[in-house]
């Protein structure tokens, strides 16, 4: 649809759904994540008022963002943590590795970051030489499986346990054929914790950052974060700029809804809050922009940077669930990222606002009540006006349009389209047919509702 | 009360019983209920695939038609909601976001103070309505001459519950209700089936269901055997679009389960 090389969501979701217990398989294991997160958000009675207010702070911090981001860096400065600005993706990738090049370091650990996987962080590291490993279980799957993580959240969801036994065992040297949960764990355990004595270099992701006292809060269920931080000698945290809020006590509103959100924990097993390098420690903290300012210029769009990444739209939406996160081919995929990543690239991108059937779950769950299925509306909109439809589709729409703007023009192609469907069934029951390839067409009636009302009741 | 019936075009076509129901049903209730010859579409397929610009002669033909109605009522939740979003008069002016949602007369408003008022085509985000809807909120219909005795599962179209709020979502922590629901229990012998998924959607998706292909049937697939494993012999919803969808996939599995939209129900004598 797009135009270019790739393929699209729609041929990727179509050869995800080859195989069709596996799409079962995903779909269930996502829908019980979004159960678990109802049985969670019911527990707090409170639940509509707390995204409601998480969504006005975040309101807030749009509106004033030049302004925190000021006040932010002034502070953190103050605590002793190094800021950096990061225009784009690839200034944020060189500052990462200039810190790493004035230690003469070539091996660090990083936490869960979602920044950097938009950055790319780890292949361009990796072209210059430098050994990153993901701390994250479901991110080091990923990673030693050679592939972009699937889901926010849970990155190696679309793998099922024997897969990455058979992963730990080629990477790892498990013995083969184990794929028992608790024993591939262990066995993570132990390699990531000789990678945690021996790095002096951590990058960590950033949750949230307070603009009144120069903190950053990293939320993770498996401690790496802290691991990673606590023994290294430099800690760099990257974050992308909308991940303010103004104030200490707006944490705990974040907080309440984000794991609740995403997996329905009460909270976070670890929300680590990162003030001040400790005694002998470097910390450095890069706040990257990467087309944020574009996307906050962009009216009907801007409240998308209002996004915690809970991913709950992810688990919620009907499409994600059944076409798994590789079909996005971007960093963030889901619904959320059907709606960020248009603007970082839209020819690329031009096919995800419309991998949607526009349900509406995904802003109903959303915490921070970012309207994502109107902006996939509008999405699909600009991409139509700024040419990214494919010449097919303008055509069938121009057509379309002509005939349902005349009602005489109407009149007669209903019945002649049906007379067709009635008298030469094969003109629409063929494999050119997207409908019928694996849907019945409907019984085309002798008469419309139109032809009757005129017999019967003028 | 003079209701302009709305009947969507592919119902038009395709279920002219959908459109006798609708406007048996309303008579039944004492409406005077008058069909335009001339209408054809809302726009929604166009708008929905990116082409909103093209859609001004759906939405002149629409204001043409329909702005002398005290109602326009229609079968169809989607289009129903297509119109309140997106109606616009022929120099491209919108009626204020606010309004779309607003169940009393817009014209009453401050906020619509300089839009001209009585019968004014900037009226019709105010005075259109779902069948249901219509039926419950401003009919304010308590019991019904209609039986079906059948086990039905109720499919809740998205933009009906979740747009037009026809009923709770499961999204959302809030007491729930269901429209819809409401009417089928005042028809005789029918056996509402509860659902795995109350509220998940069919796929259909409108021009979703072809560029799509994959998901959208899978999605239509996964909702049927949901039905089907809650022994529904009739699937019903206030959206003919999700069941056009839903009987494609049934027929192509030769499944006895047969399809009725709510209109069909609530007018059975059976």
């Amino acid at each position: 649809m797009s135009g270019s090389n790739h393929k699209d969501h729609a041929a990727l979701a179509a050869e995800f759904n080859k195989d069709e217990p596996r799409v079962d398989w995903h779909d269930e294991t996502l829908w019980w994540v979004r159960q678990k997160r109802d049985k969670a958000a019911a527990r707090v009675p409170e639940w509509e008022l707390l995204r409601d207010t998480a969504s006005r702070i975040k309101d807030n911090v749009l509106s004033n963002l030049s302004g925190y981001l000021r006040q932010f860096e002034e502070e953190a400065t103050r605590n002793g943590i190094t800021v950096h600005w990061a225009a784009d993706a690839n200034e944020h990738n060189e500052i990462v590795l200039s810190i790493l090049s004035r230690h003469k370091i070539d091996k660090m650990v990083k936490s869960k970051s979602m920044l950097t996987e938009e950055c790319h962080l780890n292949e361009f590291l990796h072209e210059k030489g430098i050994d990153v490993v993901d701390t994250d279980l479901g991110e080091r799957v990923v990673q030693l499986a050679g592939e972009p993580p699937s889901h926010i959240v849970l990155p190696c969801i679309h793998l099922k346990k024997q897969e990455i036994g058979e992963i730990f065992h080629e990477h790892l040297g498990t013995p083969k054929g184990n794929a028992d949960p608790q024993f591939l764990t262990h066995a993570a355990r132990l390699h990531l914790r000789e990678k945690f004595l021996t790095r002096r270099v951590a990058l960590t992701g950033v949750n949230f950052a307070v603009a009144e006292t120069g903190e950053f809060v990293v939320c993770t269920n498996e401690g790496n974060a802290d691991m990673g931080a606590h023994l290294a000698d430099v800690h760099i945290a990257s974050m992308g700029i909308e991940k303010l809020i103004p104030q200490r006590r707006h944490l705990g509103v974040f907080l309440r809804l984000l794991t609740r959100s995403a997996t329905g924990q009460p909270i976070t097993t670890y929300s680590s809050h990162f003030r001040r390098p400790r005694q002998g420690q470097e910390m450095h903290i890069v706040l990257v922009d990467n087309g944020r300012s574009v996307h906050l210029g962009r009216k009907d769009f801007r409240n998308s940077l209002k996004c915690i990444r809970c991913a709950a739209c992810f688990n919620t939406c009907p499409v994600y669930r059944r076409s798994g996160g590789h079909s996005y081919h971007t960093a963030v995929a889901g619904p959320i990222g059907s709606i960020l990543s248009p603007n970082l690239d839209m020819k690329k991108y031009a096919d995800l606002p419309f991998a949607s059937t526009l349900c509406g779950s995904c802003s109903n769950v959303c915490p921070v009540k970012i309207d994502i299925h109107e902006q996939l509306y509008k999405w699909r909109q600009v991409i139509v006006q700024e040419g990214y439809a494919a010449a097919g589709k303008t055509a069938v729409m121009k057509t379309m349009n002509w005939v349902l703007s005349h009602p005489g023009v109407y009149h007669t192609a209903g019945k002649t389209g049906r007379w067709f469907m009635l008298n030469a069934p094969f003109t629409v029951k063929n494999g050119f047919n997207t409908w019928y390839r694996q849907r019945d067409m409907p019984t085309p009636p002798k008469q419309s509702f139109g032809d009757w009302y005129k017999k019967n009741k003028k | 009360m003079r209701v302009g019936l709305f009947i969507p075009c592919y119902i038009d076509q395709f279920y002219p019983q959908v459109g006798i129901a609708t406007l048996e049903l309303l008579e039944k209730q004492g409406c005077e209920v008058v069909f335009p010859p001339e209408q054809t579409c809302c726009g929604q397929p166009m708008a929905n695939s990116g082409f909103e610009h093209l859609t001004k002669g759906c939405n002149d033909l629409f204001i043409k038609n329909f702005e002398a109605f005290d109602y326009i009522v229609a079968p169809s939740g989607s289009c129903v909601l297509h119109i309140k979003e997106h109606i616009h008069d022929p120099a491209g002016q919108k009626p204020p976001e606010a309004a779309s949602s607003d169940r009393t007369d817009i014209s009453a408003l401050p906020e619509f103070a300089n839009f001209p008022t009585a019968n004014s085509r900037h009226n019709i985000p105010g005075k259109i309505f779902e069948l249901v809807e219509f039926l419950t909120d401003v009919l304010k219909v308590d019991k019904l001459e209609a039986s079906f005795p059948y086990k039905v599962g109720l499919h809740q179209s998205c933009h009906g519950q979740r747009g037009l709020k026809l009923a709770q979502m499961s999204e959302l922590m809030a007491p729930p209700f269901s429209k819809p629901q409401q009417l089928l229990n005042l028809v005789k012998g029918l056996q509402l089936v509860e659902l795995d998924r109350k509220d998940e959607c069919c796929g259909f998706g409108g021009t979703f269901c072809v560029f799509e292909e994959a998901i959208s049937v899978k999605m239509g697939k996964d909702r049927v055997a949901d039905h089907i494993r809650h022994e529904a012999e009739v699937i019903t919803a206030s959206d003919m679009s999700c069941l056009m969808h839903l009987e494609g996939i049934l027929r192509r599995q030769q499944s006895k389960v047969q399809i009725k939209h709510i209109a069909e129900i609530l007018n059975a004598r059976l």
